[in-house]
């Protein structure tokens, strides 16, 4: 029995695999629609997370299973005090596959070590958030049609932003990758991060202004500056408009870059880019689910 | 300088840093076994100045001694048989650690679930960097 706790829980080897799944779900959806019939899938989310959680019970229910489980942890046995391994080890007499998002690092590890199913760790703290990664390799893959020879361009909160730093280190074990990371000084990618690439000779450049670089990107990750990373409102509003995409920075991007975004944003991208035919967050969106169907179908060996 | 007898069999744990050998006997969870212990405290030692030394009377397969080298590598380690050294152990980093040190980190789980063991992993070997197997939070000394 696997479970995924961290993106790089997969070879690039495996990753392709379930890449290639995801992708023939997307082309051929009803070849899947009762894959996983009589299947359950558990959705044990401590937090809320309405994006997470709803792009799990899509993917479930179009691949035929069904979904059973708890939005917050108020609303759980947690409230009353019960571990989380004890939590899994019930949450196994009912469900097939289990997705657990905690606010505390390493839970669904725990978990997982408890289990008698699978466990997909939909997000722990500050600490991991593999599906949203997967989501990232796919969309590339799939409107690129590669994971090597690019440059990405990744942009805002560097510093705190779990997703900027997961996808680092998945990207690094492909070909070519060359990253630009604009950020402010105060949200710079952290230094273990340059020193790994320095390490590892994959060239990186640290830049202050987004539109200096934009005829450079192959691709570009926006993020969003979170409120809650800040220890005061006066940083967070200094720094929060430093970087927003807008009609006339795109104009300077090439016909082919795409534009990334984990979602939700709040206004680091203009909404008159939506229209932009180089704007894939919300087709990013979409293939969060494929990558989940795909992934639930490979945990419980249906694929 | 106070003299104790030598062993039939067991380990000889030499250039204990001074102060350091009641941490090594409760690591080594020397107190749950039926054997002869010696704590040598404050020994003289012209490399150290002040050093500590054990002597444990015991089947040399009853110890696991790879926590030493989390702790201090420096110790040496004799490995007596037939009231002779018959092997000076090298100590090597253990892959694991298991409730020695405690992962500091409030944003991890092993810090609202009292019953969880704190482990942690070599993540860097070279560097003797030890990551919580869990929230992988690197272990620093001032953390302590």
């Amino acid at each position: 029995m696997r479970h995924l706790m961290n993106p790089l829980d997969f070879t690039p080897e495996e990753l392709d695999r379930l890449f290639d799944l995801a992708n023939d779900i997307e082309h051929t959806p009803s070849k899947y629609a009762h894959a996983c019939d009589g299947k359950i899938l558990a959705t044990c989310f401590y937090e809320p997370s309405t994006r997470t959680r709803l792009s799990f019970e899509s993917a479930m229910t179009r691949l035929g299973g069904r979904v059973i489980g708890f939005s917050d942890a108020a609303s759980s046995s947690a409230s009353k005090g019960e571990s989380v391994s004890d939590t899994i080890r019930v949450i196994s007499c009912y469900a097939d596959i289990c997705a657990m998002r905690h606010p505390k690092e390493g839970a669904p590890m725990v978990a997982s070590e408890h289990s008698g199913i699978p466990v997909i760790n939909a997000g722990d703290g500050g600490h991991q958030h593999p599906t949203q990664t997967l989501t990232d390799l796919l969309t590339i893959r799939s409107l690129k049609g590669r994971l090597s020879d690019f440059t990405i361009g990744l942009c805002g909160d560097l510093k705190f932003g779990r997703t900027v730093h997961s996808l680092i280190d998945a990207l690094i074990r492909y070909d070519n990758i060359r990253f630009i990371f604009i950020s402010p000084e105060e949200l710079r990618v952290p230094d273990y991060i340059t020193d790994m690439l320095k390490e590892k000779n994959i060239p990186y450049e640290e830049v202050i202004r987004l539109e200096n670089v934009m005829p450079d990107l192959d691709m570009l990750y926006m993020t969003r500056v979170q409120k809650e990373r800040f220890f005061n409102e006066e940083d967070y509003v200094r720094l929060k408009d430093f970087y927003i995409l807008d009609t006339e920075k795109m104009q300077l991007a090439r016909n082919d870059m795409l534009v990334l975004h984990p979602l939700p944003r709040v206004n680091e991208i203009s909404v008159e880019v939506d229209n932009d035919p180089r704007a894939a967050y919300f087709r990013q969106a979409q293939y969060g689910v494929y990558v989940r169907m795909a992934l639930i179908l490979t945990l419980l060996e249906l694929a | 300088m106070l003299n104790v007898g030598k062993i039939e069999e067991g380990f000889v744990l030499d250039h204990i840093k001074a102060g350091k050998s009641l941490d090594i006997y409760e690591h080594l969870q020397l107190d749950k076994l039926d054997c002869t212990v010696a704590i040598i405290k404050n020994a003289r030692s012209g490399k150290m100045g002040k050093k500590d030394i054990l002597k444990v009377e015991c089947d040399i397969n009853t110890l696991d001694l790879d926590i030493l080298a989390y702790i201090d590598h420096n110790i040496t380690v004799n490995v007596i048989k037939n009231g002779i050294i018959e092997e000076k152990k090298e100590l090597v980093l253990p892959k694991q650690i298991k409730n020695v040190i405690k992962c500091h980190n409030p944003r991890c789980i092993t810090s609202i679930e009292q019953e969880l063991p704190h482990i942690f992993c070599l993540a860097d070997p070279e560097k003797e960097v030890y990551r919580c197997k869990y929230c992988e939070q690197k272990y620093t000394e001032n953390t302590k």
